[in-house]
């Protein structure tokens, strides 16, 4: 009888096909929608966790001035950070692997006919290992060449690529403004950031040369500091607020004129606020998945006059209450699960090529998939259920006369 | 069965003092008013009477579709009130046939499908009835419709596929209300010539509702409804 039974679902699923259609219909978006919806929400806090940690891990960053800087580059009561606050928080501070001081402005980069505008990075080799950086070629400074300022340069991948396209770069001189460059090696890409800049269009110089021979200054504009492995970046940070207090002589009740920002508290606030974006979307794709429920629910009650007539029909003629109700089950289960399936299908082809084109990588949430599913499985069942019951507890003869 | 010897009478089916009373909200509708009838077994009886005076609801009472307000139903001496909903079905699916007066065929379904569904619940295998539907179909003359949905047929054709639909079964009882109405007088004298031939060559009883006297005297006995009750009885008609 089982089997008679599917039989007889399948068969009232064909013979009504526009209503199996729409009922499916509802349950595809739904589904498809909170699918779609969720993992990329997912892909995009990956991306935006991988993007932050590959700043460099344990990484803290000190800048003159307190909150946001302005369009000046920096605030107007701000003092000046200077190459002996790096010095210092080096040698006093205890658990650190690395501190880079860290001067840059544009420069216009130009090799031959080739000409590219770019940042200068002015800095030390640390900067390379703070900011997890590896060279794909050639070398990085001597420690002569940052003490005496000299003019050599480390390229980005970007300008690399813009200056010299296929011919190798080693051992040329390249122009940066005014100054001629020996370039002694190219780093490896990183690509673009989440915010869509190219991470990798840069020129690196030791910074005693930016300051001496291009921007005529002694001070630097930040210092980048990464913490030891298993080192506390809260405590570092602590200790090099203390220090900085200290070397500045701020007295007690005064407010700091400098901040040190802890990347990994950044990070938590970031990845913290794309989970709320996803989930905010998951609500949204929810409810898109409800109205498909509704819908569900809508032509379920339209055709509850006929189907109350058939089930009437089916009960005059012998059927038990049960066989009938069995019957929509299936009905019921199968539209669902069929709309479901489709609709899972729909919703993971539309997040893959959602994630492409925005670049973000493809998460696969099973999680999301079986919720989804159930859930359309629920819809289904209880809206082509529960009418059904309604009417198979009806006399024959009140269910052959419903209007 | 100790109280067997106290039967009166060994009638299929026998009503007593059978009253129904529809609650229409502000008046309560006598539609029957305490009928006595016992039908028995092999017999034709056609049901006659004004409309509105309680045929239909006395059909849908026979044939255990809707329960009487007050008084008893006995089917084969089973008291019909006492049997329990599932127990109801069971004994339309295996004693009883019905053809009703507004057809209720499945839409959008064939004349075939329609024909096989009670054979369905039967639990037919599938070949066995289909050749059963399509024999019933050929009695009924809608051979060559076996295909077409319900829709697509016209309202004396949809009749004749709710005879087939009643008679594929061989029930030991055809309940037919007005199976005659939709239908030209050539095809009506075929449909009870089928009917009359079920009841002789099979035994099979019938109870038919009709308006005409024509259609009425196939029958080999006649009761008349007026205002829910049963006003005259005839007997003989053939
Ligand atoms: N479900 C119902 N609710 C209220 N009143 C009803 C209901 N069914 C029937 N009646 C009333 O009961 C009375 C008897 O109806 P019934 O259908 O038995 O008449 P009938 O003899 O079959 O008439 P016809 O020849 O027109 O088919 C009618 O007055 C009708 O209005
Ligand atoms: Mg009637």
């Amino acid at each position: 009888m089982l089997w008679e039974t599917i039989f007889l679902a399948l068969r009232e699923i064909r013979r009504n096909v526009m209503r199996s259609a729409l009922t499916t219909l509802g349950i595809v978006i739904g589904v498809a929608a909170v699918i779609t919806m969720v993992t990329l929400g997912n892909g995009a806090t990956a991306q935006v966790t991988s993007e932050i940690s590959s700043l460099g891990s344990n990484l803290l960053q000190v800048r003159p001035g307190q909150g946001p800087r302005g369009p000046g580059g920096k605030r107007s009561d701000a003092e000046n950070l200077k190459i002996e606050d790096a010095e210092a928080i080096s040698q006093e501070i205890s658990g650190l692997a690395a501190v880079a001081p860290v001067f840059s402005q544009g420069a216009q980069g130009i090799y031959g006919n080739e000409n590219w505008a770019t940042t200068v990075n002015g800095s030390t080799n640390a900067y390379l290992s703070v900011r997890n950086w590896t060279l794909k070629k050639g070398r990085n400074f001597t420690d002569r060449e940052m003490r005496g300022g000299r003019a050599v340069c480390i390229l980005g991948e970007t300008v690399r690529d813009a200056l010299f396209g296929a011919q190798n770069p080693i051992g040329t001189t390249i122009r940066l403004e005014k100054l001629s460059c020996e370039v002694i090696g190219v780093l490896k890409s990183k690509g673009q950031s989440s915010m869509g800049t190219d991470q990798d269009d840069f020129v690196l110089i030791p910074l005693r040369t930016i300051q001496r021979r291009m921007a005529g200054t002694q001070h630097v504009q930040d210092i980048f500091i990464s913490a030891k492995d298993g080192v506390s970046t809260t405590k570092v940070k602590a200790d090099i607020e203390r220090l900085i207090r200290e070397r500045r002589h701020i007295a007690e009740d005064e407010d700091d004129n400098f901040a040190v920002q802890d990347m990994q508290e950044i990070m938590s606030t970031v990845t913290g606020t794309t989970r709320v974006l996803t989930a905010l979307l998951g609500a949204v794709a929810a409810v898109s998945l409800l109205v498909g429920g509704i819908g569900i629910m809508n032509i379920m009650l339209v055709s509850v006059t006929e189907r109350t007539r058939e089930i009437g029909t089916r009960l005059a003629i012998g059927a038990l209450e049960q066989e009938v109700l069995m019957q929509f089950l299936v009905e019921a289960v199968v539209l669902s699960c069929f709309g479901g399936l489709a609709g899972i299908a729909l919703g993971l082809t539309a997040a893959r090529i959602g994630a492409g084109s925005l670049g973000i990588p493809f998460i696969f949430n099973p999680g999301i998939v079986i919720i989804a599913f159930l859930f359309s499985a629920a819809v289904g069942v209880l809206f082509g259920y529960f009418p059904a019951r309604k009417a198979a507890r009806l006399n024959p003869i009140e269910a052959l006369r419903h209007e | 069965m100790v109280d067997s010897h106290q039967k009166t009478t060994d009638a299929l089916i026998e009503l007593e003092s059978i009253s129904k009373v529809y609650d229409t909200g502000s008046a309560a509708m006598h539609a029957l008013r305490g009928i006595n009838l016992r039908i028995f077994s092999g017999e034709f009886l056609a049901v006659m009477g004004p409309s509105g005076s309680g045929k239909s609801t006395c059909m849908n009472i026979l044939g255990c579709l809707d329960p009487p307000t007050a008084g008893s139903y006995r089917f084969k001496g089973v008291k019909v009130e006492t049997l329990s909903r599932d127990q109801r079905a069971i004994l339309r699916r295996h004693y009883l046939g019905f053809v009703f007066q507004g057809f209720n065929l499945l839409k959008r379904t064939t004349a075939l499908e329609n024909v096989e569904l009670p054979l369905v619940y039967r639990g037919i295998p599938v070949a066995k009835r289909r050749e059963q539907a399509r024999q019933a179909l050929a009695d009924v003359g809608l051979t060559d419709w076996a295909s077409h949905t319900t829709g697509e047929l016209s309202g004396g054709q949809q009749q004749r596929v709710a005879i087939a639909r009643a008679i594929v079964t061989q029930p030991d009882v055809l309940l037919a209300d007005e199976p005659t109405g939709n239908l030209d007088s050539a095809r009506s004298r075929e449909v009870m010539q089928l009917l009359t031939r079920f009841n002789r060559d099979r035994g099979i009883t019938i109870v038919m509702v009709t308006h005409e006297s024509d259609m009425a005297a196939y029958a080999n006995r006649q009761i008349h409804f007026a205002d829910g009750l049963i006003t005259q009885h005839h007997q003989g008609g053939r």
